[in-house]
Parts: structure tokens; C-alpha cells; sequence
């Protein structure tokens, strides 16, 4: 279904590919039982309608996630790109639809329990332990496991050499842009298989989002999937293997995200031109 | 020599009590600050609740005494400490099952917490009173002095004995150690990352997987053991009455608000700032003047700002002037 | 059941349940109870207009209410004139000296803006200023105190009317919330809470403390009664009041008490009619309207151009007063300032579990509130006393345990209190009579 070879950033001369960290997934051996063949996603979010409590939301929208892809959620103001994400990551309630992980139903499960089954996810802003170090951060992202965590934490180095040399200050008084990397990299200290990003690349400058962007190709090349919310949405295709642009709560286009650049409709409405 | 005397009284009657004074301060309002970080409110059930665990700590002593059991030249009341820790803990944490969960699972504001704690004041309130009664209880033995005011004259042949209670002396080295261990726990130690984690960010506390239940209950362990060490720290160093440690909300507030509400180091400031300011405004500083003016000069009055009666008024000045000047305290509490 | 029905049916309760004291323990105390719930309530009343109102967490409720004593010693008691011919022009000198260099002082700081010193400026004055203050205060208080201490010591008031000292206590009530309003208000509700439970507690120093203004802890006895009021002594004199008492079969000394008691609830229930009205009047004008917007949502009143902080000073200042006005009415009955009798539970927190309970936001909530729960907090005293007698029933009689359980149960009222207001914020957290 996915083809890797098909990602939307091939130049590799803006990625940093040498010594190039590998992210083991937690739970490599899991899932097997309920695996609903090679066909299906490896995560779902599958004709969900719902919302906070008031009004719906999201009508039927359905967001899914291969393995070591990039999938992308884009769309206008209010389109209900973050709630479509928070619906998968079960910080609101669909009452129809379902989630599924790895072929298992997770829709019932509450956002910790999710955590725990291996999804990462980095809200948009408060994202930090803003009076604890770099370290402490990596730290407290790695609570729930129980082994040793310095194999991660080196890792997470890697990806992110400047937040070996920050490790002992507070992660408060750090640049918008190595905030954004402490929150990504507290969420890859539980070796999750999902990584979901809510608009990583707000406030940031363009330089610093292009790092970013870098940054989140190598993660996905360790493996592990990458569900994005964006508001850059031009640069953002460019990088995603899937492309899903959301009007008012609902699907409006899906497909990859080089196809969706090239697409005139897509361009006019959604990427000014 | 008598810059020397001056030197003398300046440390017997400001300095060691004022020093004694801060640390109970010190550890009432860390108690406060954890709470407000925690569990995000204002505990007006505080002072009471030393009052509680300090009557745990005093029957326990008396048990202990009438047992014959001492702690040699120590008062036994150290002895009794555990105790009252573990059964104010106990309390605590049955008062947060009975009471504040429930707000807490309902997401109410944070007034709503307070005036809960109003209702459980009154509760520790009557408890105290109904056990221990409502008045002054004596339960320091051990040795009086570490250093007695006739043996330092002896000793240096100065005009001005310097007295060092042993109280004084066991208040600030036990503030110091449960300071250390505090911040030990609190930076050093998984559960004590957590707390402080959940209490910067709980929203991504828990979608770390932090147990808000657990955070909660380790705090109000903790704060049971510094409310209890601070009350009996207090009433082996002064006194103990019910109605005093209610009083000590307004000092301990102060404290824990100056120095920047949530901030532990800023509680500890805070204390001793309002000890120091408390003693040095309500001192008759007469004897230390006379020492060191000429003998002309030597002043008729007391040389006293303020009488000690109105000493809850320098904890309200200063608490006034911070909200006035810098309202998130001195250490940048999380308060605004 | 709406409030419509509902309100009139719990006040009826709480008739019967004066009623019911009167029958079944004595009148006497039924009316004791009836005037101070009606004290209570306009107490109740008044901490209503800040947290119902405005949701301002005000807990120097008892600072306030004994500035309304004060008062009530300050106008209605005769001038010593000895004690002011011996200092009181003096003290008046070194109080101008005191609070000369407090103003001195925000005027230089407010001045050196960019002044590096300022700080240290401002603290030479204010301790310079300190001393002369002391040094001239000392002599005068001194002066004023040796005047007759056994009955008088103190500069006594002005000898007018004692209702007058309704509304000045309301006016020194306001005058300390205006302050505190001032610097505290703006800032988180807790803050203001601690404050307030600051001022009151220097209130109360004050009073306890400057014998020449208020003889301390000495009290100041024998208020006069005010106006319709009449003495016992003059009443069991009136040939017309014996004969009446005769022909109601009655002891003339119990019916002149009796009178006494209904003639201050009388005045009592006026007062609180009046600022009932007042208080109903405010909450449905326009400005009422806006208060409680500006509570309901501060956020989306301030975008709307309302200054909330100016707002939340008027209605604290306001709510303030009214305990004063209460301070002052409890001081006239009593005909005494106790200053010694001012607790925090009794006259502040007590205060709040009348709120809550009444119901916070509603007027007639607070009045039912306060009524209701002083009737409690009295009548949970002897319940208790008689509880533990029964439980301790098996003890011997000469027991320590047995004479310490009778002896505390008094304080069984806090935790029928505490108890009481967990359970009504918990299972009724909206009061007896909700705002709607």
C-alpha cells in the first residue's frame, strides 16, 4: 500500500544520514494476535464522528497511518485537524467509528492507556517541564517504563545534539526551536511505535522548522509512524508520504502528499496558489 | 569588649531565635508551597493540622515518659516524632479520600478547595481541642541549655551571657537535615521528579504516564511530616497551644507567598525573612545600643519598633509590600 | 421545588424552630437565639454581597465586625475628660506624627522613581518617622492610662446616641476594606484571603492592645441602650408595665427581660429588612446585572470595558461595611467590648458556613443561612454536652476520661460545624436556596 521509496524529501543532503540514530520500537513483538492482515494500517482512525461534548466536530473522518510513514494533516482554520488527531489519541470522545492500533481495537482505551500501547504524542504548546532540566524531561517521558532508559536517552541525543550539550538546564529557558525537540524527544523516550506531532513547527522560524522537518524524516526512517498535524502545509506535503486535508471536520482530499501538491484544486484552495 | 557584649546580646536575642524561629517557618510554609503545587490551593486547614499532629507527637512523648523511656540529654519528643508522622499522615491522606478527591475529579476551581479546607479546619479544630483540650501543654525534657547563659560569662568573662537552648539547637540542625532529604527526594528520586513534574505540567504529567493519585498521596506524606516536624519543633522551642498554631497561618502564608507560592526554595527564604523581620522590628535593640554608643548618648527608651504584641503586623507589612511590588514573590512562585 | 415555594417553607422552619426553643427549653433563650441569627444574618448578608456577588474570598470578617464594636464604644460612651485633658491632644499630635510619615513616606516613594536610594530613603523616613512616633505616643499613652484605670484608663467616646454608631462602624469597616481592597484586590482570590486574614488579625491586636482607645482586654462595660430600648430597671419601676404584667399573669422581672429582647429584635429585624430591600434593589439593577457578569466571566467583562478592579473594590468595601454594621449592632446588645471574646472560628469562619450553606448568591440563602446555622452551632453545645454524658454513662463517676470527654464536648460544635459545611459544599454545593 505504502511505497516507502515514494517519500516526499529524497535529497539526502539535508539530511544529517550519517551515523544516523536507530529508534527500536517497545514493543516489537506485539500485535500479531489481532493483526487484521498486511493490508491494513498500522494505525486508524476509522470514520470517526464526534467532539467535546457539544456539538460534532468531526463527521466520518477517517486518518490512518502506515508503518515508518509520514502522514500529514492539513486544512484551513477550525477544520478540526488537531481534534482529528486528539480523536485518535483518545482525548475526546467519537461515538461512532473506531480506533485501531496494529489491527486492535483501542477505542475505548483512555489516552494513558495509549501511551502505554506504544503511541507518542506532543501537544502543541505546554508540550515541556518548563522548571525541570532537558534531562529530567527525557526523564519524566520515560515514566512509565521500568528498564534501563540510558540506551534511549542516547539516542534521543543523537537526533538532537544540542539538547546533550542543554541536558542540565531548564528546559524553560531554552529557544522556541529546542523546546520543540525536548517535547519530541520526551515523547520518543517511551520507544513509542506512533509519534503524533500537533503543529511541531508552530512558532518557529522557517529555519528551525526546516530542521525539524529534518528531524521527523529520521524518525520515521528508524521505523516508527508519524501523524502530523500541520499548519505549514506546502512544506509539511513535501515531507509526507500521506496527505489528508480536512474541511469542517471531514475528509476532503486524501492521497500522497506529492500528489496533493501537484493537484491544482488543492493548490488554490489550500496552499495559496 | 563591649563591641564584643553588643556582639553577645545581638546573637542571644536576635540572631539563634530568629534562626530557630525561620526554620519552623521555614517547614510550615513548605508545607503550604507543596500543597499549593501539588494539589493547586490554598491549605487554610494548615495550622490546624500542625496543631493535630503535634497533639499526636505530645501523647506519644507523654506514653513514652510514663514508660521511663527517654532519649537521654534529647528531648523524647524526637522520639515520638515518627509516630505522630505516621498517624498525621494517615489522617491526611483519609481527609483527601473524604474530601478533596472528589473536587478533584470534578475539576473545581481552586476557591472550591479552600473553603473545603475551611470545613476540615474546623474538623482538626475540634479533634485537637476535644482530645488535648484547648490549652497550654508542656512536653520538652531532656537537657535545658546546650550552652547556658552563666556558663558562656564564666567561660569568656563577658558582661553578656549568650544562651543556646536546646530546642534552638535541635530546631535548625532537624530543619537543615529534613530540608536536605526534601530536596533530595525532590530532585534525586524518581517519585520526587514526578511530583515535581505534575506540578509543573499535569496535563503532560499524565500523558507520561505519571499516577496523579499516587503524586497526591506521597505529598500529603510529605507535608504530614513537615507540618508535624515544624509544630513540634515550635512547641518544644516555645510553646505548645492549639490556638497558636492557627495564628502561625498568617507568618506561614507570608512566608510561603513571599518567597513565591509553589517554590520550595522560595518557602524557605521566605521563612526566614519573616523570622528575621518579625524579631528584628518587635527587639528592643535598648542594650545593644547602649553597648555601643558613648555612655552620654546611651538611649531613655526601649529602642523597639514595635511592641511583640503587634508582631503579626510585620508578616502583613512585608506580604503587602511583595504582593505590591512583586506579586509571584521572590522566587517566582507559580501564582500570579 | 422552585425557590419561590422553597424559601418561604425553610424560613417557616426555622420559626418553628425558634419557636420550638421557646416552648420547649425557655423563651428567653429563643430570643436570645432570634437576635443573634439576626445579627448573623446581616453578617452572612454582608460576606454574601462579596463571594455571592462578586465571588471575593474575604476571611477578616471578624476585623471588621469588631471595628463596628469599636465604634459602638467610640460614639456612645461619655468622654474622660481628665484623660484628655492629660494626653489626649498629644495623642492626637503623635498619631498626625504617625500617619504624616506613612503618607510622607508613599509620597517620596512614589517621587524618586529612578532614584537609585529609594528604597533606603523611604525606610530612613519610615524609621525616623517610627521614633519620633513612639517617642511621643509613649507619654501620651501613659498619660491617658493612669487616668482612673480602674474604670476608665482610656479617652472614652463621644457620649452621642449609640445608633449613631451603626452607620460609623459601617464607615471604619469600609475604611479598613478600602486599604486592603486596594493593594489585594486584582490579585488571586487567595491572596486576598490571606490578607484579609491579616488585617483582621491586627485589628484585633490593636483593640487588645491600646488600652487609651479601647481599655483592651479590660472591656469597656455598660454601653447605652439605644433608642427604643428600654432598661429592665426602669420597666420593673413603671407602674403601667407591673400592671400589665399582672394582668398576664408574669413575673415582672422575666417580661421586662422579654421586652428587652423583643425591642432589639424588633430594631434588628428593621435593619435587616432595610438592607434586605437594598441588597434585593441592587442585585436586579443594572449594576447588579453587571456584577455578576463581571463574576461569572471577569475575562469577557474587562474585553467589554468594565474595570473589575474598581467593581470588586466597591462591592468588598460595601460588603465590608455591613459586617461593621453587624459589629456594631452585636456590640450595642451585648452593652460590652470584649475584645477578648473576637475568635477567628467564631466570627469569621463560622460566618462562611452560613454563606455556603444559605447558599451563596442568594440574599435570602445567606439571612436563612445565618440564622440557621447560629441556631446549630447553640444548640449542638448542650446536644453535645448531653451526648457524651449518656456515652460516658459507664464510666465511674470520678474518671478523668469521663470529666475530660464532658468538659471538651463544647467543641463538639466546631465538628458538627466543619462536618455540616463538607457535607452541604459537597451534596448541595449550590446552598439550602440556590442564586436560580
Amino acid at each position: 500500500m505504502s511505497d516507502y521509496s515514494d517519500r516526499g524529501n529524497k535529497d539526502a543532503s539535508i539530511t544529517r544520514t550519517d551515523n544516523m540514530p536507530t529508534l527500536t520500537p517497545a514493543h516489537p513483538e506485539s500485535g500479531p494476535s489481532h493483526y487484521v492482515g498486511s493490508g491494513g494500517p498500522f494505525l486508524i482512525g476509522d470514520g470517526m464522528t464526534g467532539g467535546y461534548g457539544g456539538a460534532d466536530i468531526l463527521h466520518d473522518c477517517t486518518i490512518s497511518v502506515d508503518k515508518g510513514e509520514i502522514a500529514v494533516i492539513v486544512g484551513p482554520n477550525g477544520a478540526g485537524k488537531s481534534t482529528a488527531m486528539k480523536a485518535v489519541f483518545g482525548m475526546l470522545n467519537i461515538h461512532t467509528g473506531s480506533v485501531r492500533l496494529n489491527g486492535e481495537d483501542i477505542t475505548a482505551l483512555s489516552p494513558q492507556a495509549r501511551v502505554n500501547k506504544g503511541m507518542g504524542f506532543v501537544p502543541q504548546t505546554n508540550n515541556i517541564f518548563t522548571s525541570m532540566t532537558v534531562e529530567e524531561n527525557l526523564e519524566m517521558g520515560a515514566f512509565i517504563r521500568r528498564d534501563d532508559i540510558s540506551q534511549t536517552m542516547e539516542q534521543v541525543y543523537e537526533l538532537f545534539p544540542i539538547l546533550r550539550d542543554k541536558r542540565r538546564q531548564p528546559a524553560g529557558e531554552l529557544s522556541g526551536g529546542q523546546r520543540q525537540q525536548v517535547a519530541v524527544g520526551r515523547a520518543l523516550m517511551t520507544q513509542p511505535q506512533v509519534l503524533m506531532l500537533d503543529e511541531p513547527t508552530a512558532g518557529v522560524s522557517p529555519i528551525v522548522m526546516d530542521e525539524l522537518f529534518d528531524r521527523i524524516i529520521e524518525v520515521a526512517r528508524t521505523g516508527i509512524s508519524i501523524l502530523m498535524v500541520e499548519q505549514n502545509a506546502r512544506q509539511a506535503l513535501e515531507i509526507a508520504d500521506k496527505g489528508y486535508v480536512l474541511v469542517q471536520g471531514r475528509n476532503r482530499y486524501t492521497d500522497t502528499g506529492k500528489a496533493l501538491l501537484a493537484d491544482p484544486e488543492v493548490r488554490k484552495s489550500f496552499l495559496g496558489g | 569588649m563591649d563591641f564584643l557584649n553588643a556582639l553577645v546580646a545581638l546573637l542571644n536575642f536576635v540572631i539563634i531565635p530568629a534562626t530557630a524561629y525561620g526554620s519552623q517557618l521555614a517547614l510550615g510554609a513548605l508545607g503550604v508551597t507543596l500543597i499549593y503545587g501539588i494539589l493547586r490551593f490554598s491549605n487554610f486547614a494548615h495550622g490546624d493540622g500542625m496543631a493535630l499532629g503535634t497533639m499526636f507527637v505530645i501523647l506519644t512523648t507523654w506514653g513514652l515518659q510514663a514508660a521511663g523511656i527517654s532519649f537521654g540529654p534529647l528531648p523524647t519528643a524526637l522520639l515520638a516524632l515518627p509516630i505522630g508522622i505516621a498517624l498525621t499522615a494517615l489522617l491526611f491522606i483519609a481527609t483527601d479520600r473524604a474530601v478533596y478527591r472528589f473536587y478533584r475529579r470534578q475539576k473545581a476551581a481552586p476557591v472550591i478547595f479552600v473553603i473545603a479546607s475551611l470545613g476540615v479546619m474546623f474538623v482538626y479544630n475540634a479533634l485537637t481541642r476535644f482530645i488535648i483540650g484547648p490549652d497550654d501543654q508542656r512536653f520538652a525534657d531532656g537537657e535545658r541549655f546546650i550552652i547556658s547563659a552563666r556558663d558562656f560569662r564564666e567561660a569568656t568573662g563577658l558582661a553578656e551571657g549568650l544562651a543556646f537552648r536546646t530546642s534552638q539547637g535541635i530546631t535548625i540542625v532537624t530543619a537543615i537535615i529534613v530540608v536536605a532529604a526534601l530536596f533530595w527526594f525532590l530532585n534525586k528520586t524518581r517519585t520526587g521528579k514526578s511530583m515535581r513534574a505534575f506540578s509543573d505540567n499535569e496535563d503532560l504529567a499524565l500523558l507520561s504516564g505519571i499516577n496523579p493519585e499516587r503524586v497526591v498521596m506521597v505529598t500529603w506524606i510529605i507535608v504530614a511530616a513537615l507540618a508535624v516536624t515544624a509544630g513540634t519543633l515550635y512547641g518544644l522551642d516555645k510553646s505548645y497551644r492549639p490556638f497558636t498554631y492557627f495564628q502561625l497561618l498568617l507568618p506561614i502564608f507570608a512566608s510561603a507567598i513571599v518567597g513565591g507560592l509553589g517554590n520550595p526554595l522560595g518557602a524557605i527564604a521566605g521563612g526566614f525573612i519573616i523570622a528575621y523581620s518579625e524579631v528584628m522590628v518587635t527587639y528592643a535593640w535598648k542594650k545593644i545600643v547602649t553597648y555601643l554608643v558613648p555612655e552620654t548618648m546611651a538611649p531613655e527608651g526601649l529602642v523597639q519598633l514595635l511592641g511583640t504584641e503587634y508582631k503579626f503586623a510585620v508578616s502583613f507589612v512585608i506580604l503587602i509590600i511583595v504582593l505590591l511590588v512583586r506579586p509571584t514573590g521572590i522566587f517566582r512562585g507559580k501564582a500570579v | 421545588m422552585n425557590n419561590a415555594t422553597r424559601t418561604p417553607l425553610l424560613f417557616a422552619c426555622m420559626g418553628f424552630l425558634i419557636i420550638a426553643t421557646g416552648v420547649l427549653q425557655s423563651w428567653d433563650s429563643a430570643l436570645n437565639l432570634l437576635n443573634f441569627g439576626l445579627i448573623a444574618a446581616i453578617m452572612a448578608l454582608g460576606v454574601n454581597m462579596q463571594w455571592g456577588y462578586a465571588g471575593l474570598f474575604n476571611v477578616g470578617i471578624m476585623g471588621f465586625v469588631a471595628l463596628g464594636g469599636v465604634a459602638a464604644v467610640l460614639v456612645s460612651m461619655p468622654p474622660v475628660n481628665d484623660a484628655w485633658a492629660q494626653g489626649g491632644l498629644r495623642m492626637i499630635f503623635a498619631l498626625a506624627v504617625g500617619v504624616g510619615t506613612i503618607i510622607g513616606a508613599i509620597m517620596v516613594f512614589r517621587r524618586l522613581k529612578a532614584q537609585r536610594f529609594r528604597g533606603l530613603i523611604v525606610l530612613a523616613i519610615l524609621v525616623i518617622g517610627a521614633m519620633i512616633f513612639r517617642a511621643l505616643f509613649g507619654p501620651a499613652r501613659d498619660a491617658i492610662e493612669a487616668v482612673n484605670p480602674a474604670g476608665e484608663g482610656y479617652l472614652g467616646g463621644l457620649g452621642l446616641p449609640i445608633l449613631l454608631a451603626w452607620p460609623i462602624g459601617a464607615l471604619f469597616a469600609a475604611g479598613a476594606a478600602w486599604i486592603v481592597g486596594k493593594t489585594a484586590l486584582g490579585l488571586r482570590s487567595d491572596y486576598l484571603a490571606i490578607a484579609t486574614l491579616g488585617i483582621s488579625e491586627i485589628i484585633l491586636a490593636v483593640i487588645r492592645n491600646e488600652d487609651w482607645l479601647t481599655r483592651g482586654v479590660k472591656n469597656v462595660n455598660g454601653l447605652p441602650r439605644p433608642w427604643p430600648v428600654p432598661y429592665e430597671i426602669e420597666l420593673q419601676e413603671d407602674p403601667g408595665f407591673l400592671a400589665r404584667a399582672e394582668a398576664w399573669g408574669m413575673d415582672p422581672v422575666g417580661l421586662s427581660t422579654l421586652t428587652v429582647k423583643l425591642a432589639y429584635a424588633g430594631l434588628f429585624l428593621l435593619v435587616l429588612l432595610i438592607l434586605m430591600w437594598l441588597a434585593q434593589k441592587a442585585l436586579q439593577s443594572p449594576w447588579g446585572r453587571m456584577m455578576r457578569a463581571i463574576r461569572d466571566n471577569e475575562t469577557a467583562a474587562e474585553a467589554m470595558g468594565k474595570d473589575v478592579k474598581k467593581r470588586h473594590l466597591h462591592i468588598f468595601v460595601i460588603g465590608s461595611a455591613v459586617c461593621g454594621l453587624a459589629g456594631a449592632m452585636m456590640t450595642t446588645m451585648d452593652g460590652l467590648l470584649n475584645p477578648g471574646a473576637y475568635q477567628p472560628l467564631r466570627y469569621t469562619f463560622l460566618i462562611w458556613v452560613m454563606v455556603i450553606v444559605g447558599g451563596s448568591g442568594n440574599n435570602w440563602g445567606a439571612v436563612l443561612g445565618g440564622m440557621l446555622v447560629w441556631f446549630l452551632y447553640v444548640q449542638v453545645e448542650p446536644l453535645g454536652t448531653w451526648l457524651m454524658s449518656v456515652m460516658t454513662a459507664g464510666l465511674d463517676d470520678g474518671s478523668a476520661l469521663k470529666q475530660h470527654l464532658i468538659d471538651n464536648a463544647i467543641y463538639m460544635r466546631f465538628l458538627v460545624m466543619g462536618i455540616f459545611l463538607l457535607l452541604v459544599l459537597r451534596f448541595s454545593p449550590r446552598g439550602l436556596i440556590p442564586e436560580r
